[in-house]
């Protein structure tokens, strides 16, 4: 159980939340820094770690952030470093016309009401000083053009709001520009950071990452205890022994997924779930994969430092894949993993012309749309084994589960990976609902807590960021009486617990895999009564199959 | 009143104050007939190119675009080739949806807070319709004006102008364009002093070119409807500008420059502003590019050379613990 210390209940903190924005605007409205709204600062340590500027201790509540003599100059060079380097920056600086489309798109706003959440306004943050220094209307006509002086106050309130932005990119599909929000906020973050400006939730991954190839700091030997752990779980449960590989040379496949789903439920059912798929697939068909202790995390935190930090540590998948020599490489369930394997992993680390082009061997399928990056979704991959029948599946065994699917933000807008995920699920369970459509695939709502804000100290912001996704699966539940959230990211099932407790208590968290791994019949495996979680499992033969038809819940009704 | 639209309501008030004084009293048609426009026409194009050459001067690092559909991986999964495309030939009708039919306004939704702690999304459509009515008939009556620029008037301006007016209301006949483009521009700046959200983030520079627009479409349907000027002496005046042999005509109404003043305003004005949007929407890398990153790999100019954690440094540090554990290490200890 979490606790919400100092937090009204939801329904008090839902009737308080009001969009009407105050009287003063927003260059005379002075930023608040608000305990429960941000993560604590990076820690020197971590900073120190990637040599990255300006390790320091200081604290957001504090008057001096003991900042550099020549901030100021470090960050008007570091834009004009960027505006010459990301077309995107000068662009979105440019082009905004302020029609305000995307003004309540973002769940941080529609969360707390606080106008400066208002992409439009987070962006005009930055904008405004863009003018003021890079443009002649701002240096001509100043406030009126828009423009306003770079003062340590507007600093502390870039770092105040690029840290409530989850980089979800919900706004940009409604800009007629399609000015990205996550990009600016990208810029906003790489230039706090030349000041020595990030948070330690995010410090800290990016430090162990480099240093144990994991967010988490798991050392190779407890990384191999763990899955010890999941082995002997697995046992208990299914009967079957399972063998997962580590660091093995000429496997045919590098596995890759977040060290997340290792250290902490409900994602440690998905990496039970990834164990036992592999297994199956090595006792039925021979197929070869490997974990690596090395390459131990599929997530990016570097996407929320610097473009530079975030292809440091993305360089550990190919230099792994190449020292073990695998074919191609398979990754988990994993949302702002995908984002930068999909758009930004080749064209930092690549080509990666040590691997093959993908196939499946089991099924022979060619991912064409991978041949280049040569890295395969776990969920693209599991779907081509069902759709070809290669998985004995036995969806009666997720019957006790009416489930719904969370589109994570980066699989949805930084991929477009809507309808693998539903096939599978589909699939492997027998009630599946999805959410309204508004609040799905491509337009679908943030956790509340992306791009390094999972902390504990901002709870209060991930709730209030949580909340339009929270409400969508209460209609859900309401409607459909769903039990189960599925989805296909990390963070997510570590920040969806609290959520749903918060809104909307009784609804579970689970991965893909979890359900897939529920529903496999596994050669060898005991007679089942319990999951992975150790939850009874619905005894079949009191089920009769046409009862699905009949029920009022059926989907196709 | 909130001192943004005021600001620039009284500089569009002030621009009319120069043009009518300018040549009511001072006779400067020669300054806001022939001269000002040039200058504005040149300051226009070359403005234009040069702020575009700016934004193309900074290179496309990564291949980011957003993806509003099914990206095409199996082939058995229906892939959405628009709202996600994979080729050039997908980008391409994307940003044909998107610049001529505003594909992603066209989605937008109002988020609304409803008894019983439940949040809907409604489809708000207005925004859209009248942007895209705002835009279409602007062009209409940018197209129209180009009678005043060629001799003899092309047979498909003169059906235009038959399709714009075919309501056949008064004498001379209403033309469509011009009512859409005004109704439209006070639609969208109503709704930026109307709504408190769009109120609050609203700069002075975005109430000063609806204001200024306002002016000259009011000042365009002043001279057709009511205040008459001589349309032969302007004639002769816009044909002087195209074949570079200025001169003005007597007796063109003081509206009429107040109308050309406006418009030159306008045009200078707009490389320097975010009317650049109309530029802007072709490089923007969210939209213009395909989602096919892992199939056919993108170069950054400059992808820096950064410093990595080898394995080497890796199993250096863990060795001991790697091999206890029965991992398998390149160097034995």
């Amino acid at each position: 159980m979490t606790e919400f210390k100092g937090l009204p209940t939801s329904d008090e903190y839902f009737s308080k939340i009001d969009f009407k924005p105050p009287k003063t605007g927003w260059m005379d409205t002075p930023t608040v820094i608000r305990d429960g709204m941000y993560c604590f600062p990076a820690k020197p340590k971590s900073v120190k770690t990637l040599d990255l500027p300006f390790p320091r201790e200081w604290v957001p509540s504090d008057d001096d952030w003991k900042l550099p003599e020549n901030w100021k100059e470090i960050i008007l060079e570091g834009m004009k470093d960027r505006l010459e380097r990301f077309r995107t920056f000068k662009v979105f600086m440019d082009i905004c016309v302020r029609c305000g489309a995307c003004a309540d798109k973002c769940h941080f706003f529609i969360g707390t009401g606080d106008p400066k959440n208002m992409p439009v306004v987070r962006a005009e943050l930055l904008r405004s000083v863009y003018r003021n220094d890079f443009t002649k209307a701002g240096k001509i006509l100043g406030k009126i053009a828009g423009a306003r002086e770079l003062t340590v106050d507007v600093l502390k309130e870039w770092w105040y709001y690029f840290f409530q932005c989850s980089e979800c990119r919900r706004c940009s599909v409604f800009c007629p520009y399609g000015i990205d929000m996550a990009e600016i906020t990208i810029m906003g973050r790489e230039l706090l950071n030349l000041v020595g400006l990030n948070i330690e939730w995010i410090g800290a991954p990016v430090a162990f990452c480099y240093k144990t190839g994991n967010h988490m700091g798991i050392q190779p030997h407890a990384f191999k205890d763990m899955m010890d752990f999941f082995t002997d779980e697995i046992e208990e449960v299914t009967g079957v022994r399972v063998e997962p590989q580590f660091n093995k040379k000429g496997a045919d496949i590098l596995f890759i997924t977040p060290s997340g789903d290792i250290f902490g439920d409900p994602g440690t059912y998905t990496t039970m779930g990834y164990m036992l798929l592999h297994h199956y697939l090595k006792v039925k068909y021979g197929l070869d994969i490997t974990w690596s202790t090395y390459a131990s995390e599929g997530g990016n935190f570097g996407l929320f430092t610097s473009n530079e930090v975030m292809k440091r540590l993305n360089a550990k998948m190919y230099a792994e894949a190449k020292r073990l020599g695998v074919k191609w490489i398979l990754g988990g369930e994993c949302g702002h993993m995908w984002r930068v394997v999909n758009q930004y992993m080749a064209t930092m680390n690549g080509p990666a012309d040590f691997l093959e082009e993908p196939v499946n061997p089991i099924t022979g399928t060619k991912f064409e749309n991978a041949k280049d990056t040569k890295m395969v979704h776990i969920v693209e991959f599991t779907a081509d084994l069902i759709k070809h029948g290669k998985l004995d599946l036995d969806p009666s065994r997720n019957d006790n589960l009416k489930v719904t699917f969370h589109d994570s933000c980066n699989p949805a807008r930084g991929m477009g990976m809507f309808d693998e995920p539903r096939y599978i699920i589909k699939k492997v369970c027998k009630h599946f609902y999805d959410m309204p459509r508004n609040c799905i695939r491509e337009q679908t709502f943030c956790c509340g807590s992306g791009s390094g804000l999972n902390a504990s100290e901002d709870m209060e912001l991930r709730l209030a960021g949580g909340l339009p996704r929270a409400n969508a699966v209460k209609y859900v539940q309401e409607k459909h009486g769903v039990n189960m959230l599925s989805c296909i990211c990390a963070i997510d099932r570590a920040v969806f617990p609290p959520l749903m407790e918060y809104w909307v208590p009784e609804v579970d968290v689970t991965g893909i895999h979890e359900l897939v791994c529920n529903a496999l019949i596994i050669p060898g495996e005991k007679e089942k009564t319990v999951n992975l979680r150790g939850e009874d499992i619905p005894n079949k033969d009191e089920m009769d199959p046409d009862e699905y038809f009949t029920r009022p819940d059926f989907p196709g009704r | 009143m909130n001192e943004k639209y005021l600001y620039s309501l009284i500089a569009v008030i002030a621009l009319f104050l120069v043009a009518y004084v300018g040549v009511e009293a001072l006779g400067l048609q020669w300054l806001f007939g022939i001269i000002i426009p040039c200058l504005a026409i040149i300051t226009f194009i070359v403005g234009f190119v040069m702020r575009v050459n700016d934004w193309a001067r900074s290179p496309v690092p990564f291949r980011i675009p957003s993806t509003c559909g099914q990206q095409k991986s199996l082939p058995w999964i229906k892939h959405s080739k628009i709202d996600n495309p994979f080729s050039t030939g997908g980008v391409i009708i994307r940003m044909i949806l998107e610049i001529l039919l505003f594909r992603s306004l066209f989605r937008n939704t109002k988020c609304n807070m409803n008894e019983g702690a439940r949040i809907s999304y409604v489809w708000e459509k207005w925004l859209w319709l009248f942007s895209l009515a705002f835009h279409y008939s602007f062009l209409v009556v940018l197209v129209r004006h180009l009678r005043f620029f060629l001799e003899p008037v092309p047979v498909c301006f003169q059906i235009l102008d038959k399709i714009d007016g075919f309501l056949q209301i008064g004498l001379p006949g209403v033309l469509i364009s011009g009512v859409v483009l005004l109704a439209a521009v006070i639609f969208l700046l109503l709704r930026r002093i109307i709504i408190s959200q769009v109120r609050y983030f609203s700069l002075a520079a975005d109430f000063f070119p609806l204001f200024l627009i306002i002016g000259i479409a009011v000042s365009g349907i002043m001279m057709r409807y009511f205040i008459k000027v001589d349309i032969v002496g302007v004639k002769e005046l816009t044909m002087g500008l195209v074949t570079f042999h200025p001169h003005i005509p007597e007796g063109i109404g003081a509206v009429f420059y107040v109308h050309v003043f406006f418009v030159s305003v306008l045009l200078a004005y707009f490389p320097f502003s975010k009317l650049m949007h109309l530029a802007g929407i072709f490089l923007s890398p969210t939209r213009n590019l395909p989602n096919n990153n892992r199939a056919y790999r993108h170069i950054n100019p400059w992808n820096p050379k950064v410093k990595v954690h080898t394995y080497e440094e890796y199993e250096d540090d863990f060795r001991e613990k790697m091999i206890e554990a029965g991992l398998p290490v390149d160097k034995e200890l």
